[in-house]
């Protein structure tokens, strides 16, 4: 099955009107050494109903999280996704446009980025947000090098309480314009404002916090922003968890200068990783606001002075600045940030919260019970909003291994990001015969 | 506006969630997180029908490949296959955590396993990542290899070089990766001038960013020429992939020699841009630069796919997870359906189809290289715009006629221009509709110019004032 509607016929009054016989003749110009002699090598096409069967049939070779119980976490999170979200981000309006290059047609696309645009001020506190960015490391890591351009510095804080992945990436991204970075180590997950204050100097251009951190806990953000504010020219990139500012302070609050995260979690699902939603806002200032990657909409009036919206401030961009741009960003990730709009719209001001402190209240439910258990603690208990340590006296990789037996998977094995326990997460989602049974099975085991 | 914002129809109280009560008893939220709690969230107060009113009426001032040919160059805005939609949402194979153990992964795996092979297969190229989640993030992630490499050979190699007919983004992802960027320009035929690369090349460069066929839709005939000029040097050569949908079975990027590249599953393969995104954009290389890849680099052990951290000369990773999974099944749909040979076909109808519209739009509109095109062609708007219209005008005429416009005034060496991708999906009825259009707004130039310098006039907004937005940034409610 193709999806060329041009008939035999067709193709030939096409050819004639070219002026040449047969298709062949088009592609002349291609040397012979670089032509591929013989046809692909890949299977010949299927019918649509094949196609379903063979992909039934690799789901059917995978164990999805509809067939157990999960507190997986670590960056990826299983909150609720409405119905109401597929089901618009399926109007093939919005799915199969382009970059809204023509305004004039892109008005929906448009209105909805400004949407979003607002309500990552909202939840973030900031004055600036843009149309998104490809994935949480990516856009931590292009606003670490967003900091260094606006300082004129090149050394970044990094504390090991970051996601490792985002580490990673922005090590990766840092590593293009020749970054410096000092790995904060930490004990306990947790930063020691002190330590941190040794490591800041007037040659800092950014200190990296996650909130909450990697491990779940909300670190000591008013005493480290002053510190951070204390040292004139260096910038406060705070990673937030979009969900959780339902209820959690907005960063701006702490004083952030700028703002990133994932916010996957905003109903588009998990996805094995991707495609998920990167956030970026900054302070409204000129100075920041000149150094912003992405794109950005802004409203305007039209030629009879009717409101209506635009990609604006495009002078950052590579499609203008081409070297001396602020990012190479082009294709971001506009349909999440849609689905983040819905999201947000149909949980709302009360939604949110309750998301929120449901969250939080079942992970603490389950927290308690676990570090009750002989041979279990649970790490910084009171500081956690909804994913924590669980310190094991048996090896976690074992029983993290033993549990999927029972249809659980107890969490994120904190052996692979080179430290110790089991990284747990509970959301909305979790019931309390679930977090029950994760229990009983560990009281066992 | 045409359609208020959605916090307009807020009342307070409204909701339009629900959510099961909580079975367990509440912890002390004010005490722990002292300090840590917000007061409110200006969030709208809505009902589920306002939000699915309020986001149909956005659709509605919308236009997507769904509503009708749309012919950005370079951009190729194919159909999106509905059964790939399908595919996708397939909860066996969306509902999975990236951190799940891949015992329970295999078939996922196994799917982008294949989809890696075919993609090997299509370019020549031995290795593989799905990691990057653009076009951009590949050339990113390209460049940071080359990078990678020559630090490895311990080479101090600066510069890389850029056709002036590349998109921005080469330049920019160029400049991301820590080079210098030195542009050549094109030779009269649009073709990369064989004197100026030579000119520019020397112990220095680290690499070439080409497009081939190029940003004119022209085939580079001296491309073995160009890539052996660059490897004599040292440099290697990059092939931006963004016009793969030209070539497929009748070249090969490996077979050029070029030595890294990357792909546009959102492009060439199928998958639908979502309003700006998201995309995939996968990068293959030749087996020397295998180690460099980022990773994890997914791998076949016996019969068990597994993600392989064990890089030590890996760039890193340019993404938290494994790239833009969802965007990658839908084109493993789209081979699996199309088929190697549905592949090739395709290719043979994108530059048909291209060469149709060429042939019926020369005459009215300038051609500025008469070289012989694939899938698509740059025309020039400067005849018309002699008459009083510029291209700009031409674009927005266009959707009164509810037709989406061509990339305009790029590439950037030819001015006025109008770059022009049919894709194969469209057929000779829609292709001639187009042309139809393009003849009568070229005749309304002539005959009431005013006319189309006021377009659009019958979108739900007209012409926007582009400058007062940059100038007065009103970027959220």
């Amino acid at each position: 099955m193709d999806y060329i509607s041009n008939t035999a016929a067709e193709k030939n009054k096409m050819l004639k009107e070219i002026g040449i016989k047969e298709i062949k003749d088009l592609f002349q110009m291609i040397p012979e050494a670089v032509s591929a002699d013989d046809e692909l090598n890949i299977e010949s096409g299927i019918s649509e109903m094949e196609l379903m069967r063979k992909a039934q049939a690799q789901a059917a070779k995978n164990k999805s999280l509809d067939q157990q119980i999960s507190f997986l976490g670590a960056g990826a999170y299983d909150h609720y996704v409405p119905g109401i979200i597929d089901a618009l981000i399926s109007r093939s309006e919005f799915y199969t446009a382009y970059t809204p290059y023509q305004a004039e047609l892109s008005q929906g696309t448009l209105e909805a980025i400004y949407e979003y645009q607002s309500m990552i001020c909202d939840l973030t506190g900031m004055g600036i947000a843009n149309a998104s960015m490809l994935d949480g490391g990516s856009a931590a890591a292009e606003a670490v090098t967003m900091a260094a351009r606006i300082t004129r510095n090149s050394r970044v804080i990094l504390p090991d309480t970051i996601n490792p992945a985002y580490r990673e990436v922005i090590k990766t991204y840092g590593a293009g314009v020749d970054l410096d970075f000092v790995d904060l180590e930490t004990e306990d997950q947790f930063i020691d404002p002190t330590q941190l204050k040794e490591n800041l100097d007037d040659q800092t251009a950014v200190v990296v916090l996650q909130y909450p951190n990697f491990y779940g806990s909300i670190e000591k953000m008013e005493e480290i922003s002053k510190m951070v504010k204390n040292n004139k020219k260096t910038l406060l990139l705070v990673i937030a968890n979009p969900v959780l500012l339902g209820v959690l302070k907005a960063p701006a609050d702490f004083g952030a200068d700028i703002v990133v995260g994932e916010a996957q979690n905003l109903g588009s699902g998990l996805n094995y990783g991707g495609p998920y939603l990167g956030f970026m806002a900054c302070k409204d200032d000129r100075r920041m606001l000149r150094q912003l990657p992405g794109r950005i909409v802004g409203k305007t009036t039209d030629v009879d002075g009717k409101e209506g919206f635009v990609l604006t401030l495009q002078t950052r961009e590579q499609h203008i600045r081409r070297e001396k741009a602020t990012s190479n960003i082009c294709t971001n990730e506009a349909l999440n940030a849609l689905m983040a709009t819905i999201y947000l719209s149909t949980m709302g001001k009360a939604g949110l919260k309750e998301v929120g402190e449901q969250s939080y209240h079942k992970a603490h439910y389950l927290a308690d019970k676990l570090d009750q258990l002989a041979g279990y603690q649970v790490l910084n208990k009171e500081n956690f909003f909804n994913e924590f340590v669980l310190k094991t006296e048996k090896d976690s990789t074992e029983l993290i291994k033993e549990l999927l037996a029972d249809d659980i998977i107890a969490g994120y094995d904190l052996k692979e990001a080179g430290s110790e326990g089991i990284l747990v997460c509970v959301t909305e989602k979790r019931s309390k015969a679930e977090m029950d049974k994760l229990v009983e099975k560990l009281e066992v085991l | 506006m045409e359609e208020k914002l959605i916090k307009d129809y807020s009342s307070p109280g409204r909701r339009g969630y629900s959510l099961p009560p909580l079975e367990v008893g509440k912890s002390d939220i004010n005490e722990n997180l002292a300090g840590y709690l917000r007061e409110e969230i200006e969030l709208p107060e809505v009902s589920e029908v306002d939000v699915v009113r309020h986001y149909t009426a956005l659709s509605e001032m919308n236009y997507g490949v769904d509503s009708g040919i749309y012919p950005l160059g370079s951009c190729t805005m194919k159909y999106n296959p509905k059964r790939n939609e399908r595919v996708a949402r397939i909860s066996g194979l969306s509902n999975i955590h990236p951190y799940q153990p891949i015992e329970q992964l295999q078939g996922s795996l196994e799917i982008l396993y294949q989809l890696k092979l075919d993609l090997a297969e299509i370019s020549a190229m031995d290795e593989i990542t799905l990691q990057p989640a653009s076009g951009a993030h590949g050339e990113f992630t390209s460049l940071l290899i080359v990078k990678k490499y020559f630090e490895d050979r311990e080479e101090n190699r600066t510069k890389v070089i850029v056709p002036d007919s590349a998109h921005g983004t080469n330049p920019a992802s160029a400049a991301m990766a820590g080079f210098d960027v030195v542009e050549i320009a094109s030779n009269e035929r649009g073709m990369v001038d064989l004197d100026a690369l030579a000119e520019a090349l020397d112990e220095n460069t680290a690499a070439l960013m080409l497009t081939n066929p190029n940003t004119l839709g022209i085939f580079e005939e001296d491309i073995l020429k160009i890539t052996e000029m660059v490897h004599e040097v040292g440099g290697l050569v990059y092939y931006d992939g963004a016009n793969m949908n030209a070539i497929m079975g009748y070249a090969k990027p490996g077979l050029m020699d070029f030595d890294l590249m990357h792909f546009n599953l959102h492009k060439t393969f199928s998958t639908p841009h979502g309003g700006g995104g998201p995309g995939s954009g996968p990068v293959g290389v030749k087996d020397f630069l295998a180690p460099y890849l980022p990773k994890p680099v997914l791998k076949k052990d016996q019969e068990k796919y597994f993600w392989d951290y064990q890089r030590p000369k890996s760039i890193g990773k340019v993404h938290s997870f494994y790239g833009n999974y969802g965007v990658m099944l839908r084109a493993w749909a789209y081979i699996k359906t199309v088929g190697g040979k549905g592949l090739k076909e395709t290719t043979e109808n994108a530059v048909l189809n291209a060469n149709y519209l060429k042939a019926r739009l020369k005459k009215d509109f300038e051609l500025p290289y008469a070289e012989e095109s694939l899938h698509e062609f740059v025309l020039s708007g400067s005849r018309q715009k002699e008459e009083g219209a510029s291209t700009l005008n031409i674009a927005k005429r266009l959707l009164d006629y509810d037709q989406y416009a061509p990339t305009i005034y790029f590439p950037l060496v030819v001015k006025e221009a109008m770059m022009i991708e049919p894709t194969e999906t469209e057929n000779i009825g829609t292709l001639d509709h187009f042309v139809e259009t393009m003849l009568t707004i070229s005749r309304e130039i002539k005959e009431d110019p005013e006319l189309v310098i006021n377009a659009p006039h019958t979108t739900t907004v007209r012409k926007l004032d582009e400058t007062a937005a940059a100038r007065n940034p009103d970027l959220h409610w």
